[in-house]
């Protein structure tokens, strides 16, 4: 039974069929098709809970390249679980949503189909484990995001963004793939649990290092983190639903999904601790820190969504720590929490910025902008869609009573466990890790802020929009209505989630660490964790109301020198260097080309035969000469040489004629009489073709071309024959292989054929013949069509 | 024998090249006729030359020169014909249609 | 193209028809002897030739009344048609066989389907062959 493998199927073969159904649906919306079929996957993911979080892991293996190594495993564990959970549930969500925010005038069967194969593409991601089916689903991925955030396609911006996102995400997928190709080389496997048991003797191979800092190149792009996170805010060019699914609930997680399935691997190495830590924390303060200054609501939501997946970065850095070798048991487990928080937020991360998305979404749709110097006042007339965002900002702030909070604590609960690690050389500078962690905080408090109150407090501003903004219809609230309903559930069953799902993850992400989960609690005591969690409040709310006084920082920033401008910037600059390179040898001269292709022959072929010491003359074996022939070589060499100073071109052609009918000659000598028949023929009718095609040629006009011109063409030419001559000896004078001639020369017995040119013709290379007969067929339309061609005078108007 | 054929091939491929890089598409057609002359005799002389008698079964012997070379040549042949052909009519209706046969004028504007 | 010379057109007469003889029979002679397909259907193909230099188009597509482009057409249908045959017998692509039969007139013959295949050769490159020195004529009127 391959029941996973037919999970991830299902979406592709959804994709496929929603273009050909879709116009026989007559008025019935796609979407409630395309949305049975996450829903659906949602249950049967449902449905496996209690054998996964029992401690079941469910392998399949469809057999595809066994014979290196690359087959379609499937490996569904707790992590695989979990991530297949946000999938389709936030995809479900997200179908429902769309079908009311896309108006009928978009492309939906387009739509749909690029959101299944996204949604396909995602699932092969968290449950393949075999690297290389793993990246291919990885690209899918990249390649739908494309499609979707490229989907309102006449808008410059979103192709720009659609490319920018790709050009990013898929370099970075190439660097994994190299990652991939290391460690196979190294461990010799593809699997990535395999890779796992086998990896830990490999530590000082030289491709270890490559190997860890390629696949987190992967990683590090696809989750948008520092300094790769600039096309994530391009991206919210697409739709709305596609912002809230691909680019914060699920794609982006990708890369931290890959960090967590690979610290089984790398984890316990200081290189891999401060890398993913230090990366983490980096884009975790520089995504809120950028966040406040943005206007645009979704811009807004896209720096921090970024900062946010630097939060479950840093922490699954810190706690890869749990598996370093030789540490307790005990101080693993604490460490470890660390991983559990990263795997809470993701979840917790999921539900509200789904909300929140799906509610600046509402705005958008209802109010007609989302621009926040244009928006205020509107809680008077979206009451339901203020509450969510509410729920979900305040969530997202990590204010108590909503699940963010229990992931925010347990995060300052591992940075300042942090601060008693002996290890990696923390004891010095384990004291940032906090102080950073909680200035983002402090950001995220104010963005937060931002959100709730520039855009449904203040004064209401009806001559800056074009609509009267009302509530939208139920099915479209609905979707962040359950997301803000599951915030605050799980604010006060946090455990439900812990003991059935992250528990068995978080086995995924630290094998062999027990203990590591904890209870989750609300209500910890009067702690420093508190207290860090008040502060942010009391100095975020000072932050927000005096922002207008310390806005100026960010002019600070010269404006030249971001990384949206370096990628800008190199882009043309490879635009520019490419279009000079081609033109500068592109020059549309037909003899340029030739002259190009003869110097390259003569420098590989020739070079290759003198640099690799083929070069090899031995005359011993020459059949004996006859004066005929020899006279035969004699006229052949002369006639040849004549053409080139022939007057006139009929004398040029019969030059060429007795080129012809002295090979003829030849192949009598050399006993070929069906190629002599055959030559003697053809030459016949191209000499006939050739003085017929001359009645409407013109003249034979002497070479004009400059000196220089001719001296090169004069070099290319004879350094030419010479590399053909000189080959041709070599290979003349060496024995190296058998010849396979002697098969044929049983032509009677097996072909019934007592002419061997014949049978070779007819029966043993008849493809060849075929394919010949072909070629000639089609020349022959060529030349007819060719004549009856008339080309059209008036200039063609398509074109560009 | 072999060793002055290979030099006739030489010969016949230098003399081949220089027409093709020339500014006259006659030239150049010319030039692809001679070239597959050439190569016809290298493939040939590649087989061996008269080390044995015609590859007829029905001759009281036992050595055959190779036959394969021999149709890979046949082969060739009809090819470099239909080859010709075409693109024998091909400049002529270039000239008809442009009123040159010199690649340098042929050559497409510098914008396209 | 009116080409009015008496004695070319006499000997053309004449000399067309051995070669088109002479191309038959170098046709069915391949499988022994020097020949086949092509060299059958490239004899074939200059008597043609001939004949429509010595006369002129009009007057031997009267007497002919062949379309050449058809002739090639036909000829590689024949030929693929001949090689897909084998695969509905089990046998790879282009299969040929052959075996000897004991004829009313000819005595013991080889009846061998690569014939079939070598026909198909041959008429495309007749039809080749001559629709392209057509072609050009025709092409200047």
């Amino acid at each position: 039974m391959y029941l996973i493998i037919s999970a991830i199927l299902l979406p592709f073969a959804a994709a496929a069929l929603i273009p050909l159904i879709h116009n026989r649906l007559g008025r019935l919306n796609i979407g409630w098709l395309a949305l049975a079929i996450p829903l659906s996957l949602f249950a049967f993911f449902v449905y496996q809970i209690p054998a996964i979080s029992a401690g079941e892991t469910f392998t399949e293996t469809l057999y595809w390249l066994p014979s290196i190594g690359i087959d379609m495993t499937v490996y569904l564990d707790g992590l695989g679980l979990i991530m297949a959970l946000l999938i389709t549930g936030v995809g479900s969500l997200v179908i429902l949503y769309s079908i009311y925010y896309l108006s009928a005038a978009d492309s939906l069967p387009h739509f749909y189909a690029y959101l299944m194969l996204f949604m396909g593409a995602m699932l092969g991601v968290v449950l393949s484990d075999n690297l290389m089916v793993l990246y291919v689903f990885w690209e899918l991925t990249s390649i739908s995001s494309f499609l979707l955030i490229a989907f309102w396609y006449h808008r410059k911006n979103s192709r720009a963004g659609a490319q920018k996102s790709l050009l990013i995400t898929v370099f970075g997928g190439f660097a994994m793939l190299a990652g991939f190709l290391m460690l196979h080389t190294m461990t010799g496997t593809f699997s990535v649990r395999q890779i796992a048991v086998e990896l830990t003797q490999y530590a000082n191979h030289e491709l270890f290092y490559p190997a860890m800092f390629l696949v987190l190149l992967g990683a590090f792009t696809k989750s948008a983190q520092f300094p790769f996170h600039i096309w994530l805010p391009d991206a919210m060019e697409a739709p709305t639903p596609v912002s809230a699914y691909l680019h914060s609930a699920t794609m982006v997680k990708a890369g931290i999904y890959l960090v967590a399935r690979f610290t089984p691997i790398f984890g316990g190495n200081s290189a891999w601790f401060w890398t993913v830590t230090l990366v983490g924390l980096v884009t975790l303060f520089w995504g809120a820190f950028n966040a406040i200054r943005q206007t645009d609501l979704k811009a807004l939501l896209a720096y921090s969504t970024i900062s946010q997946l630097g939060l479950i970065m840093s922490l699954l850095g810190l706690g890869s720590a749990a598996m370093q070798t030789g540490i307790t048991a005990e101080a693993a487990a604490v460490y470890g929490l660390a991983s559990f928080a990263a795997l809470f937020h993701m979840v917790n991360h999921s539900t509200f910025k789904g909300a929140l998305f799906m509610a600046v979404g509402i705005v958008d749709h209802q109010v007609g902008t989302r621009d926040i110097r244009r928006l205020g006042g509107l809680m008077a007339f979206l009451p339901f869609t203020f509450t969510i965002a509410i729920i979900g900002s305040a969530s997202m702030a990590g204010l108590p009573f909503f699940n963010g909070f229990l992931s925010k604590e347990m995060f300052f609960t591992a940075s300042l466990e942090a601060l008693n690690m002996e290890m990696f050389g923390l004891g010095t500078w384990g004291w940032l890790v906090p102080v950073i962690a909680w200035a983002a905080s402090v950001l995220t408090f104010v963005y937060c802020a931002i959100i709730v109150f520039r855009t449904f407090f203040g004064a209401h501003k009806p001559e800056k929009l074009d609509k009267i903004p009302v509530e939208p219809p139920f099915g479209m609230l609905l979707p962040p209505a359950i997301l803000s309903f599951l915030i605050v559930a799980v604010f006060f069953f946090p455990n439900l989630l812990g003991d059935h799902l992250l528990r068995p993850a978080l086995n995924g992400v630290l094998p062999g660490i027990t203990g590591a989960a904890p209870h989750i609690k609300a209500w910890h005591g009067f702690n420093t964790e508190l207290w860090m969690t008040v502060a942010i409040v009391v100095f975020g709310t000072i932050l927000f109301i005096s922002f207008r006084k310390w806005k100026g920082i960010y002019k600070l920033f010269p404006a030249g020198w971001t990384f949206n401008a370096l990628y800008t910037n190199s882009l043309k600059g490879i635009e520019r260097a490419s279009s000079y390179l081609t033109n500068s040898y592109m020059t549309g001269h037909l003899p340029h080309y030739f002259a190009y292709i003869f110097s390259f022959f003569v420098i590989a072929a020739g070079g290759t035969l003198i640099w690799s010491g083929a070069l090899n003359i031995d005359l011993a074996n020459d059949s004996p000469l006859s004066v005929y022939e020899i006279l035969l070589v004699v006229v052949m060499a002369m006639a040849a040489v004549a053409i080139l100073f022939a007057k006139s071109r009929v004398s040029a052609i019969l030059l060429n004629g007795v080129l012809g009918f002295s090979i003829a000659m030849f192949f009598v000598l050399f006993r070929a009489p069906d190629l002599a028949l055959t030559q003697l023929v053809i030459e016949t009718v191209t000499t006939v073709l050739f003085l017929v095609c001359f009645n409407y040629l013109p003249d034979w006009k002497k070479e004009n071309s400059p000196k220089h011109v001719k001296v090169r063409n004069t070099i290319i030419a004879i350094t030419g024959g010479l590399t053909i001559t000189l080959i041709g000896l070599s290979v003349n004078s060496a024995d190296l292989y058998e010849t396979i001639s002697g098969y044929f020369e049983d032509s009677y017995e097996l072909a019934g054929g007592r002419n061997i040119v014949n049978a070779i013709l007819g029966d043993f290379r008849a493809l060849d013949t075929l394919l010949e007969g072909l070629v000639l067929f089609i020349a022959g339309i060529g030349v007819f069509s060719l004549i009856r061609l008339k080309v059209r005078k008036e200039p063609n108007d398509n074109e560009n | 024998m072999e060793t002055l054929i290979i030099i006739l091939v030489g010969v016949l491929t230098a003399v081949a090249i220089y027409l093709v890089l020339s500014r006259n598409l006659i030239r150049v057609i010319l030039g692809t006729a001679i070239f597959s002359h050439a190569v016809h005799l290298l493939i040939l002389t590649m087989g061996g030359l008269k080390n044995g008698t015609v590859p007829l079964l029905g001759e009281d012997a036992t050595i055959f020169v190779d036959a394969l070379p021999q149709a890979l040549i046949l082969t060739a042949i009809v090819i470099s014909f239909a080859v010709t052909a075409f693109v024998l009519v091909l400049a002529y209706r270039a000239y008809q249609e442009l009123g040159t046969d010199d690649l340098e004028e042929m050559r497409g504007a510098d914008d396209e | 193209m009116k080409i009015n010379d008496v004695i070319l057109k006499t000997v053309a007469k004449a000399v067309v028809l051995v070669i088109l003889t002479f191309g038959l029979y170098l046709f069915f002679s391949g499988h022994h002897t020097p020949g086949g397909g092509f060299i059958g259907g490239l004899v074939l193909a200059s008597g043609f030739v001939l004949l429509f230099l010595s006369y002129d188009v009009e007057t031997v597509s009267e007497g002919i009344p062949i379309s050449f482009k058809k002739m090639s057409a036909l000829g590689v249908l024949i030929s693929m048609t001949s090689a897909l045959v084998p695969v509905f017998f089990g046998q790879p692509f282009l299969s040929q066989s052959f075996g000897y039969f004991d004829l009313p007139i000819f005595g013991k013959t080889e009846l061998a389907t690569v014939t079939i295949f070598e026909a198909g050769i041959a008429l495309t490159v007749v039809g080749v062959v001559v629709n392209i020195i057509l072609s050009i004529s025709e092409g200047t009127k």
